[in-house]
């Protein structure tokens, strides 16, 4: 079975953005390592989404595993994203107020089932440990490094353990250094949690870390339009 | 604690300085209009209880105002003194009991009250421990006195001087505690009793010095018929005791002696509206006024203020409502990446709205609890806060 299956994909924003997106097929085998890369306004991050089920499509179907995203009702679509799929964003987003460990913490309080389940700090010091931060678990965000910052990022998507682990742009605000070492911690968690790993880059030089790569002109050809 | 809720109280935590601030606006404005109300309708019922309490008072010709708030709450300016001599003249009358009262004089802060046993009696006053007053220079203190001079009957206090510059003034007189009143909870816990003459030596009508028919030379300048004529080596003295009582004694007439007011207790309405009568007529010197209604013309303007303040205070919290919203709606604005990057990890609309929501309800929860707890302690001190406001 495919970790990610898309068919007849059809999207566009309403409005006056008049965008509008086309994935005839693509499918992505289990614990694969892709990295995307294409220009500025593609769509890439709107793939992503697309995948995440924030956004859904007009036509088409997209499947995670088994499941057909697009189908779920709301409530099911948050908690098949919730469980199943870990999200790292360009710019972390991660909460000032909260320390590092409740940041990593953050998906079981959204989630009201995994709040009463037992799980929690100890998967939260053990993510820590494997990117080299567990003496900053009771740090507060502003007070890391912006790698450090991405790497607590990383360890939140990965606290659920998810099937799917989505990267967009992770590297867009480190430095060279820091570049490698987050895409090496995000190919690390993946396979060591079996997880597939899809990740938008720009940079080529990170390129050589992922099994395959795709280009979103040549994934939309003929079917991406602005 | 559901996880929306946990998200607000860490957010409120970490932003110490802004909740802090919000707490404070919230807490005001609930606590100033409530406050106010309660300061005066609590502090008005305390008063007029004792007002009413008092039938009648009489008074030189002054402000009534002041003659009521020194002689039922020891709190104001003494007023001009009548003589003794009107004490005697509404017992002698029949138609009512009379009380003296001399509450000019203090003592480390704590009123002196000068009268007699009977005021005891009539205001219901018991003794927690020692006795009643009994010789000169005696005196029995209010619970409040005790506790904040640490001291009980067999102690002694002593009188203040009226001014620092006083050289030319009365000595201290060095007063002995024969006991201590029950708590009231009314002026009578902060006052210092004792015997109506007692304030008469402490004034300095009244003293005591070294018996001089037994005074040598050096003491005595000159021997005439009833009278000598001693010098400054002559011992005065500055405390009463068993042993010198005897030695204090008064010159000149003690009808004529002054007191602060004296009030009348007559046996029914129809003595007392005798007695009234009897201050309405021409070229009578003193005053006699009903308490009740002296506080109940000062309560109605109490009260008139007292509405305009609120109003102001009611205006002034809808203004700050307006701001608090306003507070609120740029946070949320400032904090539409984080609710995104929420919204995009899973979080629900529900969840959101408690997030937002709980924040709000913990504000103005902390403010509630910080204001009711000042409005308690305001509530305490009441009936005090608003004599000093009166009085000063």
């Amino acid at each position: 079975m495919s970790a990610i299956t898309i068919n007849g994909l059809e999207f566009s924003y309403a409005g006056e953005r008049g965008f509008s997106m086309r994935v005839s097929s693509l499918e992505i085998a289990q614990s694969d390592r892709i990295a995307i890369t294409g220009p500025s306004g593609s769509g890439k991050t709107t793939l992503l989404n697309l995948l995440a089920g924030t956004l859904l499509p007009a036509a088409g179907e997209i499947r995670i595993g088994d499941t057909c995203i697009n189908r779920l009702s709301d409530t099911d679509r948050r908690r098949f994203r919730i469980n199943q799929i870990g999200q790292v964003f360009q710019a972390f987003e991660l909460l000032d107020y909260l320390s590092v460990e409740e940041n990593i913490l953050l998906p079981r309080l959204i989630d009201p089932a995994q709040s009463a389940s037992g799980v929690g700090r100890e998967r939260a010091t053990e993510l820590l440990a494997t990117v080299g931060l567990a003496d900053k678990a009771a740090y507060f965000p502003a007070s890391l490094s912006h790698g450090e910052r991405q790497r607590v990022a990383v360890c939140r998507a990965m606290f659920n353990r998810p099937q799917l682990l989505l990267a967009d742009e992770p590297t867009g605000n480190l430095d060279q250094a820091n570049k490698q070492n987050v895409v090496d911690i995000l190919v690390e968690q993946a396979l060591s949690h079996g997880s597939t790993l899809l990740m938008v880059t720009h940079d080529r030089s990170l390129l050589a870390s992922f099994a395959r790569v795709i280009d979103f002109s040549e994934l939309t050809a003929g079917g991406v339009s602005t | 604690m559901s996880g929306a809720l946990r998200l607000g109280w860490r957010y409120l935590a970490f932003h110490r300085f802004k909740s802090t601030v919000l707490v404070a606006a919230v807490t005001l404005m609930i606590f100033l209009p409530a406050a106010t109300r309660l300061l005066v309708e609590d502090s008005a019922e305390a008063l007029t209880a004792r007002a009413a309490e008092t039938p009648l008072l009489v008074g030189a010709k002054a402000s009534q105002l002041e003659l009521v708030l020194s002689s039922l709450y020891f709190h104001a300016e003494s007023p001009p003194e009548i003589s003794y001599q009107v004490y005697q003249e509404i017992q002698d009358t029949g138609l009512a009991r009379a009380i003296p009262l001399n509450t000019r004089f203090n003592a480390r802060g704590f009123p002196i009250v000068g009268t007699n046993l009977d005021y005891f009696e009539f205001r219901g006053l018991e003794l927690d421990e020692g006795r009643m007053m009994g010789l000169l220079g005696e005196c029995v203190i209010g619970a409040n006195v005790a506790r904040s001079l640490d001291i009980g009957s067999g102690d002694s206090v002593v009188s203040s001087p009226e001014t620092v510059f006083d050289l030319a003034g009365t000595y201290p007189l060095k007063m002995n505690v024969a006991g201590v009143l029950a708590a009231s909870g009314t002026p009578d816990d902060d006052a210092v009793f004792v015997d109506v003459r007692t304030t008469w030596v402490i004034q300095g009508l009244g003293h005591g010095h070294q018996d001089l028919e037994n005074a040598g030379k050096a003491v005595v300048l000159s021997r005439g018929e009833g009278t000598v004529t001693a010098n400054a080596a002559l011992v005065q003295y500055n405390e009463i005791t068993t042993d010198n009582v005897r030695e204090f004694h008064f010159h000149g007439d003690t009808s004529g002696f002054p007191l602060t007011s004296v009030i009348a207790v007559p046996p029914d309405e129809k003595n007392g509206t005798l007695l009234r009568g009897r201050y309405l007529e021409e070229g009578v010197e003193q005053q006699l006024v009903v308490p009740d209604e002296v506080l109940g013309d000062l309560l109605e303007t109490v009260f008139t203020v007292q509405n305009y303040v609120v109003f102001g205070l009611v205006m002034l919290s809808l203004a700050t409502v307006a701001v608090i919203t306003l507070v609120f709606l740029l946070s949320h604005q400032l904090r539409r990446g984080e609710i995104f990057t929420l919204r995009r990890m899973g979080a629900s609309r529900g969840f959101i709205a408690t997030l937002v929501a709980s924040e709000i309800v913990f504000v103005f929860a902390a403010s509630l609890l910080l204001a009711a707890a000042l409005t308690w302690a305001v509530r305490l001190y009441a009936s005090q806060l608003l004599l000093s406001l009166l009085t000063f």
